[in-house]
């Protein structure tokens, strides 16, 4: 796994998100009212929405389209929904955040 | 070492199964599925609103080609399984694909139960299991033609409501006294049976049926007494049995189903089974937990956990139809050792029944109110000892006390000036007094002699919470809806406590109402935002992460999670310089899509969210502002030329719509607000479906509201005339003031009126001057605050990270595409 640096928690409103991009496609990172990092495609199982523009609750965000709720931690839809979403790895050193790619994910490109 | 899983049947078990597979043990198997459906897994169970047209067959997916492909799993669709050789452990399928396995699973679920009677294999006559079993009947149900479903269980009366809904004349044959006999009572059959009825749909019980009939095709259906229904549709939904031929030929143990022990494993070792096919325990089930459960069970086993076992428990049905709420668990046969708890409310269509052995509930049937319909089958499930709240107990977990799910402490706690009723002015000190001093026992007679919520009624949760607190366990008020899964109190009390207590943030709100969850939900949020800056316009910081998307970016999200724009066009008059001030946007920033709206205006459709800000500054400088619409505001307000240039023009429409929409736009509203003014009767302005609609006539302006056009269609009520046009700007906002202050959020002008009623709107509004007076001055004080151009402000900074993407470090620029 590489980490790479994509700023500081402070970037990030909380019960928010914002986007990063990156090769293999849009990632959101998500802050929690208790400024928990969380990571996933910003995908949504459902249709594609963008789940980075959703609202934030708890653990988990209500994407933006057509309302399902998706856990920040699984990736997994919540409720009667069923649809999974990739979650990427985040790391916080004190407030600087970073993401974990796979490196093979990278030769690949 | 990877093991070679091979799975027969693509259904919601095995789709289960798989993910719980995948997570505890990624990797170690090398996976193949057969299933003889062409396609996907799906969510069978939402086949009734595919059917219905409540969702498309896209939207009940599980899992999509590309899951499969992400997994490396083999899905062989269309592929029906004729062979298990136990010895040399293959599969082989109709096509004459084989395939070898380590571990086989089997999970073919039920095949519908066809009654033998003659004309039972007429075309025409479908059962009800699959996609391609909806589509038949979608196909059929464009003629619009009669239909008859053959069974009034679950599936059936599901079929029933869907073929109704879809314009059919449908007419449900059960053979049973009641509907649902193995869920329901009688008397919440019956309860059913009348529900059903008043859709539309006939319902013929203890009807047996002696034959199909028809000549090359169905025509109708002969009951025993000779009765004879046309139909062009015969659905026969009257039972399922385990599919269980494959599994008996290749001489694994056969029961009802396939015989399994408590770890899924059949007879053969290698070999498991799961799903409705299944039986363990000597128990075969048809409802989605169980199997849920079955799946992962299974897929522990297959992950090399041998400890997870399947107990029984029992399942609640409900029935998917929407409007009816039933709900039913466990064990409510009468018996000599059996107590039950019944509450009716014949007004209201609410039958409650408990059942109770040993001071325990063993059984619970509920119709017309559900909501706690959880709480009883989890006091089933933990085996709770009731005698303490029997008294209470059918009235729900509300009304058991307890600490943090008593709505009443909150209410308890307010001091004896806070307003409860709204519309007559009355305070709890009032109504707790009067309670004691007259001995007040009925809701009726509080009203009667203090006037709380005798007018529009929205306070009648607060009030009978007061009376329960003054009288005790004596009186128990009906449940109010709660606004959502995060709290106890519906919208008109959440909305005058935060009044009553004082209560300016959402925390505040979430703390002294004793929210359940910690930061809300989706619903409860957006909602709770909207009330505190309607009730504290001044003082409210608005909480922008509670707004959804558009509120937050001020433009429309599309589906392909692009943007739309669309400027304001005062009373949809324009210019030249508009006209080539948009035309110019939508060059510099390759603007794929340009619409002249419904409303009047121009929409301007796929831009990307990081352009937002720009196109803004270009707009603004203009002179174009947000035209809000994407907000729960204030919309459009549409005109028609009027004096200006019609021959038939009474007065200045246009100019009136344009004051209209200069004096209105920015305010925040409980959903979207749309108004027009028609400068005379021929109404080219369409005032009469909008929220607010004024006709211009010779001698004044006739003021129209709770209009609608979209999900509902209706025509607006009078609310009065007036002579001038000060005047009706008057009345316009006090109106729109007051249902910002009322209503619910989401909830329109026209179903707010429905509630409030058009009378007590026209008497506080137009009737009582003073109280116009007071709704004005409040709008006009809010708009202090609210006016403010949303996208100027962005362009000068406000919200940055909104607009931009964060920065992966390490990688150089990385280009979207
Ligand atoms: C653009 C427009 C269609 C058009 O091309 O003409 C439109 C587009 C949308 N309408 Fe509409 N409606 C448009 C006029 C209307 C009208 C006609 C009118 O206003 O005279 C109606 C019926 C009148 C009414 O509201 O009663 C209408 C009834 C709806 C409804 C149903 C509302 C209801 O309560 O029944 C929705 C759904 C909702 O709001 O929940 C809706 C929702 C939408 C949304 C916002 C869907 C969404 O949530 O994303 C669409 C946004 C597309 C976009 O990004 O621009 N739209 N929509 C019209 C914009 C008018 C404007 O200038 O602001
Ligand atoms: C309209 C409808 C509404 C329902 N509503 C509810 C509800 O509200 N709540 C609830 O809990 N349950 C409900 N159910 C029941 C629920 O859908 C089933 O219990 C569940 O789908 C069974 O899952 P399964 O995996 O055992 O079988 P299924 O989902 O039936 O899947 C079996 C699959 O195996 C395939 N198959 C069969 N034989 C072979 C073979 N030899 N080779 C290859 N493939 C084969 C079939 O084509 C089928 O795709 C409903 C069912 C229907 C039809
Ligand atoms: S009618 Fe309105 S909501 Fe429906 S697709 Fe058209 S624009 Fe969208
Ligand atoms: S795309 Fe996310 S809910 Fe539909």
């Amino acid at each position: 796994m590489d980490w790479f640096d994509i700023g500081t928690i402070d970037d990030i409103p909380a019960r928010g998100a914002r986007c990063v991009t990156t090769p293999e496609g849009r990632i959101g990172v998500f802050r929690t009212a208790d400024d928990q990092i969380f990571a996933i495609e910003d995908h949504c199982p459902h249709k594609g929405g963008p789940l980075s523009q959703g609202i934030v609750h708890g653990a988990s965000v209500t994407c933006p389209l057509h309302n399902w709720v998706i856990s920040l931690e699984t990736g997994m839809a919540e409720g009667a929904d069923s649809g999974t979403v990739r979650t990427i790895a985040v790391r916080l050193d004190g407030r600087r955040i970073a993401i974990g790619r796979e490196s093979h994910l990278l030769a690949a490109e | 070492m990877t093991e070679k899983l091979v799975i027969v049947g693509n259904g919601m078990a095995p789709g289960r199964m798989l993910e719980h597979l995948l997570e505890a043990a990624p990797g170690h198997h090398d996976i193949t599925i057969f299933n003889a459906e062409s396609r996907v897994n799906y969510d069978r169970i939402m086949l009734s609103p595919v059917l219905s047209g409540e969702k498309s067959f896209e939207e009940i997916v599980i899992h999509g080609d590309g899951w499969y492909e992400r997994h490396g799993i083999a899905l062989w669709k269309g592929h029906r399984i004729i062979a298990i050789d136990r010895d040399a452990r293959t599969v082989t399928s109709d096509h004459g694909v084989s395939e070898r396995f380590d571990r086989l699973v089997i999970a073919t679920g039920s095949v519908p139960f066809i009654i033998p009677v003659p004309g039972n294999d007429l075309p025409g006559v479908l059962t009800y299991r699959d996609l391609d079993d909806v589509n038949a009947m979608l196909l059929a149900a464009q003629a619009r033609a009669k239909a008859v479903v053959i069974g009034g269980g679950l599936l059936g009366l599901e079929a029933a409501a869907g073929l109704n809904e879809r314009g059919m004349d449908v007419t449900v044959l059960h053979v049973m006294p009641t509907l649902m006999e193995r869920q329901l009572d009688p008397a919440a059959g019956h309860l059913l049976q009348a529900a059903i009825a008043a859709r539309g749909i006939k319902v013929i019980t203890k009807a047996n049926t002696k034959a199909i009939i028809g000549n090359g095709k169905v025509e109708g259906v002969e009951l025993a007494d000779g009765t004879i229904i046309p139909a062009s549709l015969v659905v026969m939904a009257v039972g399922i049995r385990p599919n269980v031929a494959l599994a008996k030929e290749a001489g694994l143990t056969v029961n009802r189903g396939i015989v399994v022990d408590d770890r899924m494993v059949t007879s053969d070792p290698s070999i498991l089974a799961l799903g409705e096919c299944a039986e363990v325990g000597g128990r075969v089930y048809g409802l989605v937990a169980p199997l849920y459960e079955m799946a992962r069970v299974a897929a522990a086993g297959l992950a090399g956990d041998g400890s997870r076992a399947f107990v029984h428990s029992d399942t609640p049905t409900k029935l998917k139809v929407t409007g009816i709420d039933l709900y039913s668990v466990g064990d409510f046969a009468d018996g000599d050792d059996r107590e039950e708890i019944v509450l009716r409310d014949a007004s209201a269509g609410v039958y409650k029944r408990v059942i109770l052995q040993d001071n325990r509930v063993i059984g619970t049937v509920l119709f017309g109110e559900t909501a706690d319909g959880a709480w009883f089958n989890d006091l089933t499930r933990r085996k709770t000892d009731i005698s303490e709240m029997r008294d209470t107990l059918i009235f729900g977990q509300s009304f058991q006390g307890g600490a943090k799910q008593d709505p009443l402490a909150a209410v308890a706690a307010l001091p004896d000036d806070a307003e409860i009723c709204g519309c007559n002015g009355v305070c709890k000190g009032k109504i707790t007094g009067t309670i004691t001093a007259k001995g007040l026992t009925s809701l009726d007679e509080v009203r009667a002699h203090t006037k709380a919520s005798a007018s529009c009624g929205s306070c009648t949760g607060l009030v009978e919470q007061l009376m329960k607190v003054t009288l005790g366990d004596a009186y128990n008020p009906a449940a109010v809806q709660p606004m959502c899964p995060c709290t106890h109190f519906g919208h008109d009390d959440v909305r005058r406590l935060i009044r009553a207590k004082g209560l300016k943030t959402i925390p505040a709100v979430m703390q002294v109402l004793e929210w359940k969850t910690s930061c809300g939900c989706a619903k409860c949020r957006p909602a709770l935002n909207y009330y505190l800056v309607a009730d504290w316009p001044d003082e409210y910081a608005d909480d922008y992460q509670s707004r959804f998307v558009n509120e937050r970016v001020h433009a429309n999200i599309q589906k392909d999670g692009t943007y739309s724009v669309v400027p304001r066009m005062w009373g949809g008059m324009t210019s030249a310089k508009e006209l080539r001030a948009i035309a110019d946007v939508v060059d510099k920033f390759a603007i794929p899509a340009v619409k002249v709206t419904g409303g009047q205006r121009i929409d301007m459709l796929g831009i990307r969210k990081e352009d937002l800000p720009a196109v803004w500054a270009d707009l603004g400088e203009a002179g174009f502002v947000s035209g809000h619409a994407y907000a729960k505001g204030l919309r459009t307000v549409k005109t028609c030329v009027g004096t200006d240039w019609c021959r038939f023009g009474t007065q200045d429409s246009t100019g009136l719509g344009i004051r209209i929409e200069k004096f209105m736009w920015g305010s925040w509203t409980p959903a979207k607000v749309k108004m027009a003014v028609s400068g005379c009767p021929r109404n080219c302005a369409e005032a009469t479906c909008k929220d607010v609609g004024i006709i211009c006539v010779d001698s004044g302006y006739e003021i129209h509201f709770a209009g609608a056009a979209g999900l509902d269609i209706k025509g607006t009520e009078v609310l009065g005339q007036v002579r001038s046009e000060d005047e009706a700007i008057e009345v316009i906002v006090a109106l729109v003031q007051m249902y910002r202050e009322q209503a619910r959020y989401l909830e329109r002008i026209y179903k707010w009126a429905k509630r409030v009623g058009v009378a007590e709107i026209r008497r506080q509004v137009l009737d009582d001057v003073e109280r116009r007076a007071r709704y004005f001055d409040a709008f006009v004080f809010s708009q202090r605050f609210a006016q403010v151009d949303p996208w100027s402000e962005r362009v000068s900074g406000k919200d940055k990270h909104e607009f931009r993407p964060l920065e992966l470090a390490g990688l150089g620029a990385v280009v979207e595409s």
